[in-house]
């Protein structure tokens, strides 16, 4: 039995809860979040043991290992508290906003061999790790260009604010949403050298992006780029997408499906013909002990449960591979803040009526 | 209770393989015209209960019942409460407290306020909770609705969280004030059960995915077997096409065949694929 604690119960760390709480293998020993409304309720009618305190918590309680789903600005510290109780931290993502803060979690945890992940839920999705499975045995050849994108409906008017709607809390379209399809391109690609056009673009949130745009460059000429807008009401819900380009092919996925159109013969996978191929979530799908709300989310954290029994430090989505990912924001930041780029030395048009600068006004960048 | 049920994630983009065909049914079913189009087309076919979410188009198909009772005297609704992505948003906008008390209902204002204030303060879920169904009941006033379902979502949360008393305070709020059944839909069927039957609810309905392949029955093939054969409960069987991974009339044919089901619930678009299922599972439930 692995005794855990879970510490935030916002949307994720409930349901990180409730997950990990089905589980067979484990034993969620304590609750932790700051404020009591939820750990009452919770307390009053399951009888859970809970906590406002995360570091009497800590000293109170033998535990194995812990989930971390606190707003990020607070990981840093959570997280290094854990593994210095020599705890094994599940941590949401983005996982830490200070690039030199998140590196030395990721040393510590690796020098005192704790299992250490974070979690970018996409690496459990079938179809993505379909993708990846494709890359590797180079059925679409090189890759030359990628395009990942995620749109959906978060912030759909200038209402509202919640830790969610900060950047400095870790809130924000970039941290929130842009974060997924940055760690696939990662995933895909490997850290990229440089990035530039980063357009971190407000649309009605006051304190932060709603849209994200941006290149990633690499050595070998390979590029991709970044396209996210969590304003977007025509998405039913969050939807991630990539679509890769290679010499030999392309391979387009989401959580639902792979689409795969491959040229030639050279390097068909088992499974798979000349042209067009389509695999779904069905197919790509393995079932999971108990579903809540996609097979992935149950996925990651069985993962995490079974480096634990396993003693296994080969993790998927590990702290260092989660820095990568931090660490491709903050040059995004940065290159959204460098102003201005290259300029055509044309004036810019004048707006034409007061509707027009209204609608358009509000979008300038984020400084 | 029918035995085979009209669902409707084809009018709301619900589409567990594509995202294009989710968008495609989406732009088709954008004006209500072409849901009512569908519903006709299945209450004609004798498919008369619809399980639908509470969504907020469907106060627009409640509507258009109650403006035609002739028409549609043995329509029965069989809602299925809540619809979860309104309370998601609405907690990402204004936080778990915040996001409930937008949806405590306006009618009855003050015994509302009382209630809803009270509970929340309390901690309460009991006084929550009933306030929260009564407010998702709104759009059904004056319609027939025998059986009310909790979604998924919910009914998997509480059941991860081990918040089995939740289960027991919806239905009977269901009973007592609607005089319907209460249903439960979920993702993990056998442990489910488990949970019901620790809390006292005696023969449930219960709505879970239940197809040929294993698709979403989480616990494994073996133990929704054993749960249909052994346990007492009403079953009513969801995604038995496995979206659409396994062919029509091996489907309907294999699920006809296991024990203790009492319904199926299916989607569809067109008249003829309405048409079919009802032909086939007509031929299948009468074999056995």
């Amino acid at each position: 039995m692995v005794r855990l604690g879970v510490v935030g119960l916002g949307k994720m760390g409930l349901s990180h809860y409730a997950m990990i709480n089905a589980h067979p293998d484990v034993k969620v020993e304590a609750i932790c979040d700051s404020t009591g409304y939820v750990l009452d309720v919770l307390s009053k009618y399951t009888g859970v043991r809970t906590y406002t305190d995360f570091d009497v918590m800590l000293r109170d309680i033998e535990l194995d290992a812990i989930i971390i789903a606190t707003p990020s600005r607070s990981h840093g510290r959570m997280v290094e508290a854990a593994l210095n109780e020599n705890l094994h931290v599940f941590c949401e993502k983005p996982f830490c906003l200070d690039i030199a803060e998140g590196e030395k979690l990721a040393r510590i945890a690796t020098e005192k061999t704790l299992v250490n992940q974070v979690g970018y839920h996409n690496r459990f999705v079938g179809a993505f790790q379909e993708v990846k499975r494709l890359l590797d045995a180079e059925a679409i050849g090189t890759v030359t260009h990628v395009l990942a994108e995620a749109y959906g409906p978060v912030v759909l008017k200038p209402k509202g604010s919640t830790w969610r709607t900060q950047r400095t809390e870790g809130g924000g379209c970039l941290y929130d949403y842009a974060a997924h399809p940055i760690n696939l391109v990662n995933w895909f690609l490997g850290a990229p050298q440089n990035v530039g056009g980063s357009v971190l673009n407000k649309i009605f949130s006051r304190d932060t992006e709603d849209e994200v745009f941006s290149t990633l460059y690499y050595d070998d000429g390979k590029s991709a780029q970044i396209s996210v807008n969590w304003s977007d009401e025509s998405y039913r819900k969050m939807t991630t997408k990539v679509t890769l380009w290679g010499t030999r092919g392309r391979i387009y996925a989401d959580r639902q499906e792979c689409q795969v159109y491959i040229r030639d013969d050279l390097a068909v996978p088992a499974g798979y013909q000349r042209g067009w191929n389509v695999r779904y979530t069905t197919d790509l799908t393995e079932a999971v002990w108990f579903y809540l709300r996609g097979e992935e989310y149950s996925a990651q954290l069985d993962y995490f449960v079974r480096c634990i029994e396993a003693r296994a430090n080969d993790n998927v989505n590990s702290f260092e591979e989660a820095v990568m990912t931090d660490r491709v924001m903050a040059m995004m930041i940065a290159d959204a803040e460098r102003r201005p780029p290259v300029t055509s030395g044309i004036a810019p048009r004048q707006a034409p009526g007061k509707k027009f600068g209204l609608l358009f006004g509000g979008r300038k960048a984020v400084s | 209770m029918e035995r085979l049920l009209f669902g409707d994630n084809q009018f709301f983009g619900v589409n567990h393989m594509s995202e294009e065909k989710a968008r495609t049914q989406m732009m088709r079913f954008q004006e209500l015209a072409a849901v009512i189009d569908v519903l006709d087309n299945a209450y004609d076919e004798g498919v008369t209960s619809f399980m639908c979410t509470t969504h907020d188009r469907i106060a627009m198909v409640c509507d258009h019942m109650r403006s035609n009772p002739q028409r549609y005297k043995d329509f029965q609704f069989l809602p299925c409460m809540p619809y979860a992505h309104k309370y998601a948003n609405a907690v990402t906008e204004d936080g778990m407290v915040g996001a409930l008390k937008r949806f405590l209902p306006e009618e009855g204002i003050v015994n509302a306020a009382l209630r809803g204030g009270m509970s929340l303060a309390r901690k309460d879920i009991e006084g929550i909770t009933t306030l929260l169904v009564d407010a998702e009941m709104k759009m059904f006033a004056g319609l027939n609705t025998p059986v009310i379902f909790l979604q998924n979502v919910v009914v998997d949360l509480l059941l991860g969280l081990d918040f089995n008393a939740a289960f027991r305070i919806f239905a009977d709020h269901i009973k007592s004030r609607y005089d319907a059944e209460p249903g439960f839909i979920t993702m993990n069927m056998p442990k489910l059960l488990d949970a019901l039957e620790e809390v006292g609810i005696e023969n449930p309905i219960v709505c879970s995915n239940i197809n040929k392949i294993g698709f979403r029955m989480c616990g494994g093939f073996e133990a929704y077997e054993r749960a249909l054969n052994e346990k007492k409960f009403r079953a009513i069987a969801m995604s038995v096409f496995a979206s659409g991974a396994v062919p029509a009339r091996e489907a309907i044919e294999w699920v006809c065949k296991q024990p203790n089901i009492q319904a199926i619930v299916f989607g569809a678009s067109s008249k003829t694929n309405i048409r079919n299922t009802k032909s086939l599972v007509e031929e299948f439930w009468r074999i056995n």
